[in-house]
């Protein structure tokens, strides 16, 4: 599991206005193109000092391509990081905190304790 | 020497900036009980008088992140912008620029090394609405140096409760060693039960309304003994996903001290999350 590297996704998708709608319409061309040239740069430094070893595995992969947020909680991404994103990308089209509640509504299988996020 | 003027401990609530300002059909049907607590709690700080404000929040993964995530940061710069592009996209918070204190901020950082706490500091930091929030709500001029200190809250693994209420202890002691003839407010934000990003978010009522009304029980009278017995790093978890801010809190009781009763007590129960404003005077409430 990488969840350091699916926090890394969100927070820099999201710190970024032109990748949060990028990522909002072309989910998995957004994620293979981060992976690929995003993922192993150490966001503190020059281009090129790159890292050499972060990569998704499928099953994270597959839920930032199909925008599972469900599948997110369940991986332990940081779940202020994914509603950030995920609000920011998809409130717009629902009315006043429809949106906030059917997310919540959407784990409700999810009983104490929830996965642990702790990198 | 310095004069703590005010201790005060709030929730940051990032709705409230747009509630309070809207109008019309966009003005929530609480805006207006909300402003009337919020300008009451504003009074509490306006009448203890300060020179300058020591602001206790939390990063909200803005500056401070995975690779170098600190425990506990001191800001020391002369200024500091503040909010951010996605804080300015979903609460509607306005930029700001706040001045910075660095002679207190120095006293702290060297003194509190001293103390036994490894702080690390920031010399270029943009503060988030974990700061903003209480100017905006206690001191909206935002026209007071501070001097912010930033918790780790959100990123595990994370220091105990115990320790936070010890860097509330020294902090006070910090401010009240710091020989320079200045009323100093010690103003720290955190969260009682929330949820966010769980299903137990955006609820008629925070997620836990039995920890809030202990919790307000705790920090009113200042029941460090009794919140320490039950507070745990796990137990956090219960009362919402995002119940850790709640140790800001304690480290607020430990700037006000065991058994010290609030002055100044007032909560507002709202949806997703209850709002609760404190306020002592440690060296009696001001005329």
């Amino acid at each position: 599991m990488s969840k350091y590297l699916l926090n890394k996704f969100l927070y820099t998708v999201d710190r970024d206005p032109s990748l949060v709608e990028r990522y909002r319409s072309d989910a998995a061309g957004t994620v293979s193109w981060w992976e690929q040239e995003m993922a192993n740069q150490l966001l503190n430094c020059a281009v090129a000092e790159k890292s050499t070893w972060l990569e998704f595995t499928d099953e994270e992969r597959r839920a930032l391509r199909e925008h599972d947020h469900v599948a997110l909680f369940g991986l332990g991404a940081h779940p202020f990081l994914t509603l950030t994103l995920f609000i920011a990308m998809f409130e717009r089209d629902h009315g006043p905190l429809e949106y906030q509640k059917a997310y919540g509504r959407a784990l409700q299988h999810h009983a104490l304790p929830y996965p642990d996020i702790a990198t | 020497m310095a004069i703590v003027a005010a201790v005060i401990a709030s929730t940051h609530h990032p709705f409230y900036y747009r509630a309070s300002t809207a109008t019309g059909a966009d003005r929530p049907p609480f805006a207006d009980a909300w402003v009337a607590k919020i300008e009451a709690f504003r009074e509490t700080l306006t009448k203890a008088r300060p020179d300058l404000l020591v602001m206790v929040g939390s990063d909200h993964f803005h500056q401070l992140w995975l690779d170098n995530m600190p425990q506990f940061l001191v800001g020391k710069a002369p200024y500091f912008d503040a909010n951010w592009y996605n804080e300015e996209r979903e609460f509607g918070l306005p930029r700001m620029r706040l001045a910075g204190d660095e002679q207190l901020a120095g006293h702290i950082l060297r003194n509190g090394l001293d103390a036994g706490f490894d702080l690390a500091f920031s010399n270029e930091l943009r503060i988030d609405h974990s700061i903003t929030c209480p100017i905006i709500t206690l001191r909206p001029e935002a026209d007071l140096p501070i001097v912010p200190i930033y918790t780790n809250i959100f990123a595990p693994p994370l220091p105990r409760p115990g320790r936070f209420v010890e860097l509330g202890r020294t902090i006070r002691q910090l401010v009240e060693s710091w020989p320079i003839d200045k009323r100093v407010a010690i103003i720290g934000t955190g969260h009682l039960s929330l949820e966010l990003g769980g299903p137990r978010q955006f609820g008629a009522h925070g997620p836990d309304p039995e920890f809030d009304r202990k919790a307000v029980d705790w920090i009113a009278s200042g029941d460090l003994e009794g919140c320490l017995a039950e507070v745990t790093l796990d137990s956090l978890h219960l009362p919402g996903n995002a119940t850790h801010g709640f140790m800001d809190f304690m480290l607020m009781m430990g700037v006000a001290g065991a058994g010290a009763k609030a002055d100044h007590v007032d909560s507002l129960d709202l949806f997703h999350t209850m709002e609760a404003y404190f306020t002592w005077y440690p060296n009696g409430v001001p005329a």
